[in-house]
């Protein structure tokens, strides 16, 4: 009888203390967005021409050999972005492919790469803080001497987008980090220096954005300019650099190039700006043509993963208040519980 | 007062049929993993860009860590619920959770790509507390610290040192606790590690009340491996089966099962997702399968009757054990949806390795119940 009015006592014990530290203020976590400054990518896949010379540029920026899928193994063919292919133009093909970026009997491309997330879902899983994204231009950085190679950012990206290299002992994860390594020398992206139309534009994201929606406002078919290369904010004073980007570096430490604004004409766009919402906002924006869940962009709810995740972490975990608050009803519990005999016998 | 056995070693040969053939496949997994530190995982396994995760990760840590919960299980029942009856079965269902969860440690090693770095886990410049996998190698990691101490007596015992025994045990009502809370902590977080995958995991599995259905489940699956075991050791050894304790174990281990049932149910039900349920595809299928497997054991374990019938108990032990298997693997590999084109079916030597874990800690079992006090003296006081 004693034995059932203690075990009614324990777990009355048990979840007093868990209900009543669970009631201590819980700190819901919003979804993160893009710092002010962030740097991104603009990609239009309706001035893309599939000619990947940004994949070229790169394998040969980041140091990434050539992955082949052909049987002659004569140049770079991946099929999908991996632990050595950071950046790749697929293609979406319906039909007798007349027509390009026509959902039906057309064609479209589509770039694959890290979207630099407002609120990555790679920042919030890494347990060593490997991944890290820097608070001023939200680049997502990977650190490889902290990395402890566990892959749960690759299953946690709701791209795809970090791959772990399987092939090596020393295997790294292998993502974009959108040429960082450059900048210092006033280089950006290298796909965006190398795009010949400037489907693939580097900028600051609210720049991007704004271009982004400048073409989605306008009539298709008519004439506008599209920069190419790194999108100028609108203030910033133009120096007259070298096209090899090697001028000199201005107020905002780019090397200046030319002005290679050029004039084409306006694609029948989806009126949707992908990235600029999803999972909070990314830095790397698209605009296309075909529907973005038919070149392989998943739809995305406004709210990311990482604000849930970290939500239920920090309501149970916060402060290591219910912990403790649990550690102390079962040690109590236990005290009376535990017999001197136990450690005698058993 | 107390009426229950002092534990014993078991004692017998230590080479048989069945330490002979876990010895083998222990020395053929030791050969399969030299070889993945040399060339690499992708020399060995299936893993892919789409299946980061395979079984050394989903069966040998999610589903072996929750096979480890016996210990936990058990001391809960015992120190926490004071029921002090079923202190025979706390040393070997910890011996087995110590086991258990050492070598679910070891297979997180295996399975690093980059193992040198794991120091940074630890490492106050590195970690980072937002991340569900920080919790849970923390407390996976002193879990493993406190069972170890709290598993210590029964090393000094067999050695007669008596004086650092005895103090040990005045602390030991604090291990029971930590004991207690950490398994808590991290099993529920196991579960909360598949939240910020997002929509890549299946709506029938992806839910914020992750963290409850894994903890229950663990809890469950710790009597479930209790009741498989005891049956399994009564035979192997031919010892008596001591259904004085399991009968009523298995009565509160029913009582868990339906709160996890509901809680299941209602959960998929509030989120109006039920309905994905009996869309014909593999996901909807295996969603039942999982909760047939939760559900049946009402039917073979119902009744008093039933549960003094020790094949009863074995049988519903055993779809338990699947059920909350079945949870880990669909939520992770099964509704785990990364995009078309990849596929993933752990390769022989992966499967190899994973056969060999369990050989380890049956050997290991064997080896430790013949020589150290763990089993309650046969014959004793019932
Ligand atoms: S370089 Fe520009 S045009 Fe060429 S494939 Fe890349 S994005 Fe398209
Ligand atoms: S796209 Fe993936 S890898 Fe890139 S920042 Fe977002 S979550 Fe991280
Ligand atoms: S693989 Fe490396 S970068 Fe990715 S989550 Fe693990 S430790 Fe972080």
């Amino acid at each position: 009888m004693s034995s059932r009015r203690d075990f009614l006592k324990g777990a009355l014990a048990a979840t007093g203390a868990i209900v009543g530290a669970g009631a201590t203020p819980v700190q819901a976590r919003d979804t993160y967005h893009r710092p002010p400054e962030a740097m991104g990518l603009l990609y239009d896949a309706t001035l893309c021409i599939g000619c990947k010379a940004c994949m070229a540029a790169c394998k040969e920026a980041n140091n990434n050999p050539a992955e082949f899928s052909t049987v002659d193994k004569l140049w770079d063919t991946p099929l999908d972005t991996s632990g050595h292919t950071y950046n790749i133009i697929k293609m979406y093909r319906n039909g007798t492919m007349d027509t390009k970026d026509a959902e039906i009997n057309g064609y479209a491309f589509m770039k694959t790469s890290c979207m630099h997330c407002a609120d990555p879902s790679c920042v919030s899983a890494c347990p060593v803080s490997a991944m890290t994204k820097d608070p001023v231009n939200g680049i997502v950085a990977y650190d490889p001497d902290k990395c402890i190679g566990c892959r749960y950012c690759v299953v946690a990206c709701p791209f795809g987008i970090p791959k772990y290299q399987y092939d090596d002992p020393l295997g790294r994860i292998g993502k974009c980090e959108l040429c960082r390594h450059r900048h210092k020398d006033g280089r950006y992206s290298a796909c965006a220096e190398v795009c010949p139309t400037g489907a693939t534009l580097f900028g600051r994201t609210e720049d991007l954005l704004a271009e982004a929606k400048r073409r989605l406002a306008l009539k298709p078919g008519s004439v506008t300019k599209f920069p190419r290369g790194r999108l100028r904010h609108a203030t910033e004073k133009m120096l007259q650099g070298k096209e090899d980007g090697k001028g000199r570096k201005n107020r905002q430490g780019w090397r200046d190039e030319p002005d290679q604004i050029y004039e084409g004409t306006i694609g029948k766009y989806v009126q949707h700006v992908y990235g600029e919402k999803e999972y909070g906002g990314t830095q790397v924006l698209k605009l296309s043509g075909v529907s973005f869940e038919k070149v392989g962009m998943p739809n995305l709810p406004p709210y990311s993963s990482a604000a849930t995740s970290e939500t239920i972490q920090h309501t149970l975990y916060g402060g290591l208040l219910m912990p403790i608050a649990v550690l102390g009803a079962l040690s109590w519990v236990a005290r009376r519980n535990v017999k001197p005999d136990d450690g005698e016998e058993g | 007062m107390t009426t229950h056995s002092a534990p014993a070693p078991v004692g017998g040969p230590l080479l048989n049929k069945v330490t002979f053939i876990a010895g083998v496949l222990v020395a053929l997994m030791a050969a399969i993993l030299l070889y993945r530190f040399i060339f690499g995982l992708g020399a060995v396994t299936d893993l892919n860009d789409g299946y980061p995760w395979g079984i050394w990760i989903v069966v040998d840590v999610m589903i072996g860590s929750a096979l480890a919960c016996g210990g936990f299980s058990v001391a809960m029942l015992v120190y926490i619920f004071n029921r002090g009856e079923y202190h025979p079965l706390v040393r070997p269902a910890l011996l087995a959770s110590l086991l258990g969860y050492t070598l679910a440690g070891a297979g997180v090693i295996f399975d690093l790509g980059r193992w040198w770095n794991v120091w940074n886990m630890y490492w106050p410049g590195s970690v980072n507390l937002n991340s569900v996998m920080f919790e849970v190698a923390i407390c996976i990691t002193a879990y493993i610290v406190v069972m170890w101490i709290e598993f210590s007596p029964v090393v000094l015992e067999k050695f007669g040192l008596k004086d650092l025994k005895r103090k040990l045990n005045k602390y030991l009502f604090f291990l029971v606790a930590l004991g207690t809370l950490l398994p808590m902590m991290h099993q529920s977080s196991l579960g909360t590690l598949w939240v910020v995958l997002g929509q890549q995991v299946h709506p029938l599995w992806q839910t914020p009340v992750v963290p409850l259905l894994f903890l229950l489940t663990a809890i469950i699956m710790g009597y479930a491996v209790v009741l498989f075991e005891s049956c399994l050791a009564s035979a192997a050894y031919r010892r008596g089966i001591e259904m004085k304790l399991l009968t009523p174990l298995a009565k509160v281990m029913l009582g868990v099962v339906a709160a996890y049932v509901a809680v299941r149910l209602g959960d998929v039900i509030v989120r109006g997702v039920i309905g994905r349920s009996f869309q014909l595809s593999l996901e909807g299928l295996m969603f039942w399968i999982e909760m047939a497997c939760f559900v049946a054991p009402f039917l073979i374990i119902g009744t008093e009757n039933q549960r003094r019938n020790p094949a009863r108990l074995f049988v519903a032990g055993i779809l338990l054990i699947l059920g909350g298997s079945f949870l880990r693997l669909n939520g992770f590999l099964i509704g785990y949806d990364t995009g078309a084109g990849f596929r993933y079916f752990p390769a022989l030597p992966e499967l190899l390795v994973t056969l060999g874990m369990f050989a380890t800690e049956v050997l290991i079992y064997i080896l430790v119940t013949r020589r150290f006090p763990v089993l309650p003296r046969e014959g004793a006081a019932h």
